[in-house]
C-alpha cells in the first residue's frame, strides 16, 4: 500500500521533471529538471526490487554525467532560446509527441493482457547481480564495455582539445 | 507486492515520448542531448519493470550496459558540442547547415 | 500498537537523537577547531564568551541570524537559494545510514511500555543493503551544492572557485570510491555494520593494518572532499576572496558551513568505521561500546584540525595532478592486490 503511494508520487515527479526539461529556456534549469527526474527514477529502480541500479543511477547518471553537462552549460555561457520551437512547429510537434505516446501505450495495454504473474520472490541482491555479471554470459560485454569507455575518454580529449 | 508492473512501463513509454518531443521541439544542442538521456533513462526503466516481471537479472545487466553507454555517448557528444560552440559561437542546431545542398 | 507503528516510533526517536547530538557537535567543533588551532600557533582563540568561551558558537549563531541577507543583483533565486538546500539535505541523508555504535537492549524499566523493554535496538536509522555504495552516492550529489552556489551569484569569483571546487571534490571521488573496494572485499559486505564487525578481535584486525594503502588514500581523498586545508584553494580566503560563497550571509552562509562541518565529521565517522575498527575496542578483552567509537571519532576530528594547523595548501594544478595521477593508480593497485590475495586464500 505504501509502496503503491511512492511509487505513483515519484512517477508524477519524474513527470512533471520530464516536461520541465523539454519546457524550460534556460538549459541550466533543463539540467536541474533532469537532475530530479534521475532521482525520482533512481527511487522507482528502489521499488521494483533493484537497489544496486538504484545506487549506480545517482553515482553515475545524477552524479557524474549531470555534473559534465553544467560543466559544460557554465563554460559556454549558454544563452536562453527565444522559443523553443519555431511559430507553428510547437503545435505540430505537441500533437506527434501525443499520438506517439497513444500509439505505445496502447501497445502495452493491449500486450499486457493474460500476461505471466509477478513472482513474488526476486532475490535482486548485488552479489546476484555480481554473479550474472561476471559469468561467461556476460563477461565478454563486461570487458567491451571498458575498451568502449577508454575509446570514448580519448575520443573526448581529442575533439575537445585546444589547437595550439 | 501489489505494484503493477505494467504501470512502470508506461511511464517508461511516457518518459520516451517527452524525450521524443523534446529532441524534435529545441534547438539548443546541449538540451537536445539531454532530452536523448531522457529516452535512455525510460529505456532503463523498462529494462528493469520487465526483469522484475521475469524474475530474471538480466534486464539489471543490460542495465548496467545501458548507463556505461550513456555516460560514454554524453561525454564525447559534448566535447563535439564544445568543438562545435569553438568554431560558430552558436548552439543553434538550424545553424550548422553547411552540408545541406 | 502495530509493528510498523512501533518500527515508526523508534525510527523518529532514533532521527531526533542523533540530529540533535549532530547539531550540537557541528557547535562545538567550530569552537574547538577556533581554540586548538589557536594553541598551535601560540595564541588563545575565543575565550571571552562564557566560561572558556564556550558560548562562542551561541553567539556566532545570534550574529548570523540577525545579519542582512543580501542577494546580489542579476544571482539566479531558485539556484542561490537552493544550493544551500541540497548542501544541507546531502550532508545529512549521509547521516543515516551510518550506525554510531553496536546494537544496544533497552532495559526492563517499568515506565517503558510493554513492547520496548528488553528491545534490540540498533544505533543506525535506516540500514541498507547496499549502505555504503549509498553514502558514495549521496557524497556524489554534494556536488551539486557547489556547482549551483558558485553560478548562481553571478560573480566572476564565486564562478570560477565553485568550478574549481567542484572539479576537485569529483576527482577525489574517484579515489575515494575506489579506496573502499578493498573494505568491502575484505568484509564481503556493503553495510557499514559488516564491515566494522569483520575487524573485531584487536587492533591488528583493524584495517588500518591490512589495508594500509586504501586508508592512506581514503585520508587524503576525504580532506579533499570536504574542502579541508590542505585541499582548501577553491575557498581560501588569500586565494578567490571566498570561493564558490563569497556572495553569502546570514543564514544560507550557516547553513553551507553546517553543511561542511557535517561532512568533515561524515569522513572522520566513515574513516573510524572503515579502517579503525569503528566502535570494537582493540583489545581482545574489553567488549566493544560507543565510547570507544566516540573517542576514535574525536581523535579524527582532533586530526583534520591538526592538519589544518600545520600544513600549506596546494595549488590547483598540483591538486589535479595529485587526485589523478597519484591516489587512483594507488587506490587501483590496492584493489589489485586484495582481489588476489582474497581469491589466493579463499582456495
Amino acid at each position: 500500500m505504501l509502496d503503491a503511494i511512492v511509487f505513483y508520487g515519484l512517477a508524477a515527479l519524474a513527470l512533471a521533471s520530464a516536461a520541465g526539461v523539454v519546457a524550460q529556456k534556460n538549459p541550466t534549469y533543463s539540467a536541474f529538471s533532469l537532475i530530479v527526474t534521475l532521482c525520482s527514477l533512481s527511487g522507482i529502480y528502489g521499488l521494483l526490487g533493484s537497489p544496486f541500479i538504484a545506487v549506480l543511477q545517482i553515482v553515475v547518471y545524477a552524479g557524474a554525467i549531470m555534473v559534465l553537462f553544467l560543466f559544460v552549460i557554465m563554460l559556454l555561457r549558454v544563452k536562453q532560446e527565444d522559443h523553443p520551437a519555431r511559430e507553428g512547429r510547437l503545435l505540430k510537434g505537441v500533437a506527434f509527441g501525443l499520438g506517439l505516446l497513444l500509439a505505445l501505450q496502447m501497445t502495452v495495454v493491449l500486450a499486457a493482457r493474460g500476461g505471466t504473474p509477478i513472482p513474488s520472490i526476486y532475490e535482486a541482491s548485488t552479489p546476484a547481480v555480481a554473479r550474472l555479471l561476471f559469468a561467461p554470459r556476460f563477461l565478454y560485454v563486461f570487458e567491451a564495455t571498458s575498451i568502449l569507455i577508454l575509446a570514448a575518454l580519448v575520443g573526448a580529449v581529442a575533439l575537445a582539445k585546444k589547437e595550439p | 507486492m501489489t505494484l503493477p508492473v505494467e504501470h512502470a512501463v508506461l511511464l517508461s513509454v511516457a518518459l520516451f515520448a517527452i524525450g521524443v518531443v523534446g529532441v524534435f521541439l529545441r534547438r539548443n544542442v546541449i538540451t537536445i542531448l539531454m532530452c536523448i538521456e531522457l529516452m535512455l533513462n525510460a529505456a532503463n526503466l523498462a529494462f528493469v519493470a520487465f526483469s522484475r516481471a521475469l524474475g530474471a537479472l538480466d534486464g539489471q545487466i543490460l542495465v548496467f550496459f545501458v548507463m556505461t553507454v550513456a555516460a560514454a555517448e554524453a561525454a564525447v557528444g559534448l566535447a563535439i558540442v564544445i568543438a562545435l560552440h569553438r568554431h560558430k559561437d552558436t548552439l543553434d542546431v538550424d545553424a550548422f547547415n553547411i552540408l545541406k545542398w | 500498537m502495530t509493528p510498523a507503528l512501533q518500527e515508526l516510533f523508534i525510527a523518529v526517536v532514533k532521527i531526533l537523537v542523533i540530529f540533535s547530538v549532530l547539531l550540537g557537535l557541528f557547535s562545538l567543533m567550530t569552537y574547538l577547531e577556533r581554540r586548538v588551532l589557536a594553541f598551535m600557533q601560540f595564541r588563545l582563540g575565543p575565550n571571552r564568551t562564557g566560561p572558556w568561551g564556550i558560548l562562542q558558537p551561541v553567539a556566532d549563531g545570534i550574529k548570523l541570524f540577525f545579519k542582512e541577507e543580501v542577494m546580489p543583483e542579476g544571482a539566479d533565486r531558485i539556484a542561490f537559494v537552493g544550493a544551500p538546500i541540497v548542501a544541507i539535505v546531502t550532508a545529512f541523508t549521509a547521516i543515516a545510514v551510518i550506525p554510531y555504535g553496536p546494537p544496544f537492549r533497552l532495559p526492563s524499566l517499568g515506565f517503558l511500555p510493554e513492547w520496548l523493554r528488553g528491545r534490540e535496538v540498533s544505533l543506525q536509522i535506516a540500514d541498507l543493503s547496499v549502505g555504503i555504495l549509498f553514502i558514495f552516492a549521496v557524497t556524489a550529489l554534494g556536488v551539486y551544492a557547489i556547482v549551483m552556489a558558485g553560478w548562481a551569484a553571478n560573480n566572476k569569483f564565486s564562478l570560477i572557485g565553485g568550478l574549481r571546487s567542484s572539479a576537485q571534490m569529483f576527482s577525489y571521488e574517484l579515489a575515494l570510491g575506489l579506496s573502499w573496494v578493498g573494505v568491502i572485499m575484505l568484509a564481503g559486505s556493503f553495510k557499514v555494520a559488516d564491515i566494522v564487525n569483520a575487524q573485531a578481535g584487536g587492533f591488528w584486525m583493524w584495517n588500518l593494518v591490512w589495508q594500509f594503502p586504501a586508508f592512506v588514500v581514503y585520508l587524503i581523498a576525504g580532506t579533499a572532499e570536504v574542502s579541508r586545508i590542505p585541499f582548501d584553494l577553491p575557498e581560501g580566503e588569500t586565494e578567490l576572496v571566498a570561493g564558490f560563497h563569497t556572495e553569502y550571509s546570514s543564514m544560507k552562509f550557516a547553513l553551507i558551513q553546517m553543511a561542511e562541518y557535517v561532512n568533515m565529521i561524515t569522513v572522520g565517522v566513515l574513516v573510524t568505521h572503515l579502517f579503525l575498527g569503528g566502535w570494537h575496542s582493540g583489545v581482545p578483552g574489553l567488549p566493544p561500546s560507543f565510547v570507544w567509537f566516540a573517542a576514535k571519532v574525536g581523535f579524527m576530528l582532533f586530526f583534520f584540525v591538526w592538519l589544518r594547523g600545520t600544513l600549506p595548501r596546494f595549488r590547483y594544478d598540483q591538486l589535479m595532478h595529485f587526485g589523478w595521477k597519484v591516489l587512483i593508480p594507488v587506490a587501483t593497485l590496492n584493489i589489485v592486490l586484495t582481489a588476489a590475495l582474497v581469491t589466493w586464500a579463499h582456495r
